[in-house]
């Protein structure tokens, strides 16, 4: 497959055939993490920008490590520590950045759109570490790429997605890449952190945790974002937790073999209880294992060569 | 236009000259392992491997390395290559190590693959094999084991067809156009 995309900027621009050659090519990465020498010369001469407008530890970490691995150099920038608290516009910073020749910019950002703004901009390459509550397309990758680690294929599975969604990133980003293939999504929550028309995604929603997880190969939870409002949308965090943290009891409902998935941070006690999150059938230390693996396939496909 | 520069038969004597000689170079099979570049390097391992198993009545280790990763040209490419999987189950410390393609040109690809297996360990030797040596190198390399050795023009093309993949046992030689 010829890949032509300059950006990642959302799942939503990618097709079923991209997103698994990607996920291919992460496989074929994923090795060099677990050798003595985990390096290889592939992006020599590269210069990769991470570049966080919010909080992050997983995420920035992950692709630090990633360009690393591949031998690209790499610098970071927080908002804290850039000209933006002196007043510095975002189109600014980034034109000034890109003076300087990074090949690839990756960008978490609070507004929805502005990786996008910036890709308009850039000859740079433009990764999407999250924008606001618009995609995440690399943590849905890895998400994709550990189901189907665990489950050999995605056409046929059976997905619920738990918690604040109207917030997130994720479940909008694994919706996209999800519904590209032939699953069932569910979505749960109560309704005021479901958007309204999120049927016209083609999933279905609702409001019971017991319904959603029956019969299902694949639970993902989510926090709420309460940077983002999430809390306000609920009476208390007590209360949520009650109707919607996961515990071993709900695993009865869902199949055998179902794996329990969470983007990270969790809250332990809220959406996750401790037993289903150390238990077996968690793969959430997976994901991170796995999302430094997507991160060096995104990295390689959008910079190796003159794409 | 196309000319065979070894038929059936020949690459056949070949991969049994050349298995003979690994043998003989090495004084057997111990400590040995065999390396094929993808993509018919590596059937041209696994007949080595079969071969070596009828003489010597031992089964080699046997990795397939994908120099993708390694290449010299990757920032010069309009859109980059497939990267598959480099599967090597071995530990490839103080191994004698075969790594079998089946042109040798520039020697580019060699330099990557030996590149590539320094980064999993120290092997005691690299040898290479193949199956033809089409001359005008690039890079000081040499191969230990050769099939057939032929220096063509830059504009010809030398193409290998193995019954694996291409149905027929054959080396090729045309002109580009």
């Amino acid at each position: 497959m010829n890949w032509t995309h300059k950006d990642l900027l959302g799942i939503r621009e990618l097709s079923r055939e991209e997103i698994l050659y990607l996920l291919d090519t992460a496989d074929s990465f994923r090795d060099i993490s677990r050798r003595a020498i985990k390096k290889v010369p592939t992006l020599r001469g590269k210069t990769v920008v991470t570049f966080f407008y919010e909080p992050s530890t997983r995420t920035r970490i992950s692709f630090e490590i990633a360009a690393k691995r591949l031998s690209a150099d790499t610098i970071n920038i927080s908002a804290s520590s850039s000209s933006t608290v002196k007043g510095e516009t975002l189109k600014d910073t980034a034109r000034n950045l890109e003076a300087m020749r990074p090949d690839v910019i990756i960008m978490r950002h609070s507004m929805p759109g502005a990786p996008f703004m910036l890709s308009r901009i850039l000859d740079s390459s433009v990764i999407n570490a999250g924008d606001g509550s618009h995609e995440h397309p690399t943590q849905a990758l890895l998400d994709l790429f550990t189901m189907k680690e665990r489950k050999e294929t995605l056409d046929g599975l059976r997905i619920a997605i738990v918690g604040d969604i109207v917030h997130s990133r994720v479940a909008r980003s694994n919706i996209f890449a999800l519904r590209k293939f032939d699953t069932e999504v569910t979505c749960c929550a109560p309704p005021t952190m479901i958007p309204p028309g999120l049927e016209a995604l083609g999933v279905k929603v609702t409001h019971s945790l017991e319904e959603a997880v029956a019969n299902k190969d694949v639970i993902m939870m989510l926090r709420i974002q309460k940077e983002r409002g999430g809390a306000s949308t609920i009476p208390s965090i007590r209360e949520y937790a009650s109707f919607y943290c996961l515990n071993e009891s709900h695993l009865r409902r869902a199949k055998r073999d179902v794996i329990v998935m969470h983007p990270g941070p969790m809250n332990r006690g809220v959406e996750i209880s401790d037993q289903v999150a150390d238990g077996p059938y968690s793969v959430i230390l997976n994901q991170v294992e796995n999302g430094v693996a997507v991160r060096m396939a995104v990295l390689y496909l959008l910079s190796g060569g003159e794409v | 236009m196309e000319r065979v520069l070894l038929d059936e038969k020949a690459v056949e004597r070949s991969i049994n000259r050349i298995t003979h000689e690994i043998l003989e170079k090495n004084q057997g099979s111990t400590h040995l392992s065999l390396i094929g570049i993808r993509t018919r390097g590596i059937f041209l391992a696994k007949r080595i491997r079969d071969k070596i198993k009828e003489i010597e009545n031992r089964e080699l280790p046997l990795g397939v390395l994908d120099i993708t990763m390694y290449r010299d040209d990757i920032a010069k490419l309009k859109a980059p290559l497939e990267v598959k999987k480099t599967e090597i189950p071995f530990n490839v410390n103080n191994m004698t190590i075969v790594l079998i393609d089946d042109v040798l040109y520039t020697g580019r690809t060699t330099r990557a693959a030996i590149d590539a297996i320094m980064d999993l360990g120290r092997p005691n030797k690299i040898q290479l094999a193949v199956l033809v040596d089409r001359g005008r190198r690039e890079l000081p390399i040499q191969p230990d084991y050769t099939g057939v050795f032929y220096t063509a023009a830059t504009e010809e093309e030398v193409s290998v067809r193995l019954r694996e993949m291409d149905g027929k046992d054959e080396v090729l030689l045309s002109k580009s156009p």
